[in-house]
């Protein structure tokens, strides 16, 4: 390293000639000229560019060009007429990508995004609402819909909903003497998970990783308690936590839960070992798979009942454009994925979406009746970002992860975490 | 630090065009020419040095002076705040924490690195039969992504199912909750870190041994100096420029690292393994609510931090040439 720099000194000290200067320069405009023709390029891509194509961004790099779900958007595209031009990002990337495609005004047409930071995106003022582009919502479920009102304007439609369910694993059960449909509260629950853990097995794995994964796998027992996003240190919120802690330090659930994503979850789950794990509709078709027989219940509240879990799925969206003409053409490419059947469609070809509308919800169970208990969970559900928190979720989720970390891990009692979490929230919101 | 010495001989076009320089002298045209034809070489350096690190270190500090919510960021209206973001992040319960968790990562990192790397370099410095075919097995961290050796490291670290727990077990060890507990979720990001930066420090360190002559040991060995008495009265000693650039890098290396941490905690549980460039990391990109001005400020206290030691590099390579 030192060397080079060394090096690089006698040369540059050397009188140069003026022919190499001119091909030298000649050579950095060609180099510049390359560099903005291709930029661009890719700016009018981003933008739009003409007429006839339009631009589509969503969170599914899982699904390249020759994918079922590049074949539908292509579709839509072609129904109104235009070309779509697609590109997939992850989820996080997604969102910054966005924000700074809004800040240089190269939005791209049509945006599908994870529904918690639609309101974080709405806030900036960047997104149409559905009224300006004349979009239909009447048929869409309220709860679902929730995660896309800030302020009393709707700035999207979900594409499909998921949920979280309590899988069972059948065998372990049956061995532990546990039968699924007695477990109708907390008590119960804890109940079943002593029973399987002295049969020799493991009880209940869920992740309580120190992201937002963390925070949607916590909020069903949050919510389930009673407990309100708004006062993070109430005396449910502390059962909430309380009820978790108590698994972990009754060996009921592994001390890895502290660290695990849903995917680490699941895949300790599909050892066969444990009686119970948290996680989403999009495992259904892995659990119909499993070494094991697989069940789902809903997830219960603490007195009894189905306890509201966090919606999750993404949101079609169409930032705002300079030129307004495009939005006719926007709104057909939208309509075409939000019809009854294009929601159908949609929670075929991702690995179980349920439809956000009624009519959407009934087509698809006339197909897969199987996925009964998941439409009533999606149905069940609540928005992360309702109760009108829209831009203030996202601070309050942290606040509320890091507790969940220190409870658990044993660096601070439930009540001190929660605590530290509310007073944390509200310095991060003033 | 290291990449901006890089760059002073990386562009290809200053290299091989000065050095065909005297097959072209014959239509000079005075002063005036020649220093255009300099100020064109110059140019795609100068260029490339203002867009891609003066641009981006003025933007990071105009980040951190001004409160960029994200609406703020979107419309460009971002209220200027001066040193507000500062104050806030040196006030924070955090910073203390972070601050600690950085000294003693970085730290102990190094520490175990350069130790184990020299030990290991003169290991196999004496050439023996296979020696060549181990010292680049102990390249292989530094071969594989991060991604899968931090990976690795968390599955073996793991509470209930991980081996370092089951060899443990075996030996009547109790369970060791290594990256959940917030005792020990620092000293495990810690290990794997050691881990990872070995072969840097094994291969700067050997081939600095190969610039010692073998007579000198030839020599102390004819006065009767032991290995042990060799090792400290010669290596050592003749080493010692090479370890000081050693210990600088990998300080200004260990700084930074974000992916390692954040693959096997997140930089928890809770704080308990946040490092200054976890937190800044966390606050930009870690949650679902870009901060960037935190973020921008944290960072910049970790280029000053950087900065200081990235001086007494210099300090000392300079004595060095003088002496």
């Amino acid at each position: 390293m030192h060397h080079t720099v060394q090096h690089a000194r006698p040369h540059t000290r050397r009188k140069p000639a003026t022919t190499l200067a001119a091909v030298a320069a000649l050579a950095l405009v060609g180099v510049l000229g390359a560099c903005s023709s291709g930029g661009s390029a890719a700016a009018g891509g981003e933008a739009g560019g003409d007429d006839t194509t339009y631009t589509w961004w969503d969170p599914y790099p899982q699904h390249d060009d020759a994918s079922d779900w590049a074949g539908r958007v292509q579709a839509c595209g072609e129904e109104a007429g235009v070309t779509i031009e697609r590109t997939a990002y992850d989820t996080t990337a997604l969102t910054n990508q966005a924000l700074l495609a809004a800040q240089e005004s190269t939005s791209p047409d049509v945006i599908l995004l994870d529904n918690p930071a639609v309101s974080t995106l709405a806030d900036t003022g960047m997104l149409t609402t559905v009224d300006e582009l004349g979009l239909d919502i009447s048929g869409v479920d309220e709860n679902l819909l929730a995660a896309g009102v800030v302020g009393g304007e709707t700035y999207g439609i979900p594409i499909g909903a998921n949920t979280l369910s309590l899988y069972y694993n059948a065998d372990v059960l049956k061995d532990a003497d546990v039968d699924p449909a007695s477990i109708t509260d907390w008590d119960s629950l804890t109940a079943a998970l002593k029973a399987v853990t002295d049969g020799g097995h493991k009880g209940i794995t869920f992740a309580g990783i120190g992201t937002e994964e963390g925070s949607f796998q916590f909020l069903p027992w949050f919510w389930g308690a009673g407990a309100d996003l708004r006062d993070l240190d109430s005396p449910e919120a502390v059962a909430a936590l309380e009820l978790w802690k108590g698994w972990l330090d009754d060996g009921y659930a592994p001390n890895s839960v502290i660290n695990n994503s849903q995917n680490t979850t699941w895949e300790e789950f599909l050892t066969g070992d444990f009686g119970f794990a948290v996680n989403g509709t999009w495992q259904v078709d892995s659990a119909a798979g499993a070494d094991f027989e697989a069940g789902t219940i809903q997830l219960p509240g603490r007195d009894g009942g189905v306890a509201p879990a966090p919606t999750g799925g993404e949101f079609i969206l169409a930032p705002v454009q300079e030129d307004t003409a495009r939005y006719d053409v926007t709104r057909q490419i939208v309509e075409c994925m939000t019809t009854p059947e294009g929601f159908v469609e949609t929670a075929n070809t991702f690995a179980y979406y349920i439809p956000p509308t009624a009519d959407g919800q009934a087509a698809l169970l006339e197909e897969k009746p199987d996925l009964e208990p998941w439409v009533e969970a999606v149905r069940n559900a609540k928005g992360r970002t309702s109760d009108d928190l829209g831009a203030d979720y996202p601070v309050i989720s942290e606040a509320l992860w890091t507790a969940v970390q220190n409870a658990l891990s044993g660096a601070a009692t439930p009540q001190e975490a929660l605590k530290t979490a509310q007073a944390d929230a509200e310095a991060g919101l003033s | 630090m290291i990449t901006t010495e890089a760059t002073a001989g990386a562009p290809p076009g200053v290299g091989p065009g000065a050095g065909r320089l005297p097959a072209a002298p014959r239509r000079r045209r005075g002063p005036a020419a020649s220093q255009w034809a300099a100020a064109g070489f110059a140019a795609p350096l100068l260029v490339y040095l203002i867009l891609f690190y003066a641009y981006p270190l003025w933007r990071n500090i105009d980040l951190s002076v001004h409160d960029y919510t994200i609406r703020a960021f979107v419309q460009g209206n971002a209220e200027f705040v001066g040193f507000e973001k500062y104050a806030e992040v040196f006030t924070s319960a955090a910073f203390p924490a972070a601050l600690w968790n950085t000294a003693v990562f970085t730290v102990v990192s190094i520490v175990f690195q350069y130790a184990i790397g020299l030990a290991l370099a003169v290991f196999f410095r004496s050439g023996f039969r296979l020696s060549g075919a181990l010292r680049a097995m102990f390249l292989v961290p530094w071969l594989l992504p991060l991604i899968v050796s931090a990976s690795t490291w968390a599955w073996m670290l793991n509470s209930d199912n991980g081996i370092v727990n089951s060899v443990l077990g075996a030996f009547g060890v109790e369970q060791i909750n290594w990256l959940t507990s917030p005792d020990t979720a620092l000293l495990s990001v810690t290990i794997a870190n050691i881990w990872l930066g070995i072969p840097f420090n094994l291969v700067i360190l050997y081939s600095g041994l190969q610039n010692i002559p073998g007579e000198v040991y030839e020599a102390a060995s004819l006065d009767g100096a032991g290995a042990w008495r060799q090792f400290w009265s010669i290596t050592f000693p003749l080493l010692r420029p090479v370890s000081a650039i050693t210990l600088l890098l990998g300080l200004i290396y260990t700084l930074k690292v974000v992916d390692v941490i954040w693959i096997m905690t997140t930089g928890g549980p809770g704080n308990a393994s946040t490092t200054l460039a976890i937190w800044s990391y966390r606050e930009a990109f870690g949650t679902g609510q870009p901060d960037f001005s935190p973020a921008a400020a944290v960072g910049n206290v970790l280029i000053v931090i950087a900065l200081v030691f990235g001086f007494l590099h210099l300090q000392l390579q300079r004595r060095q040439e003088e002496s």
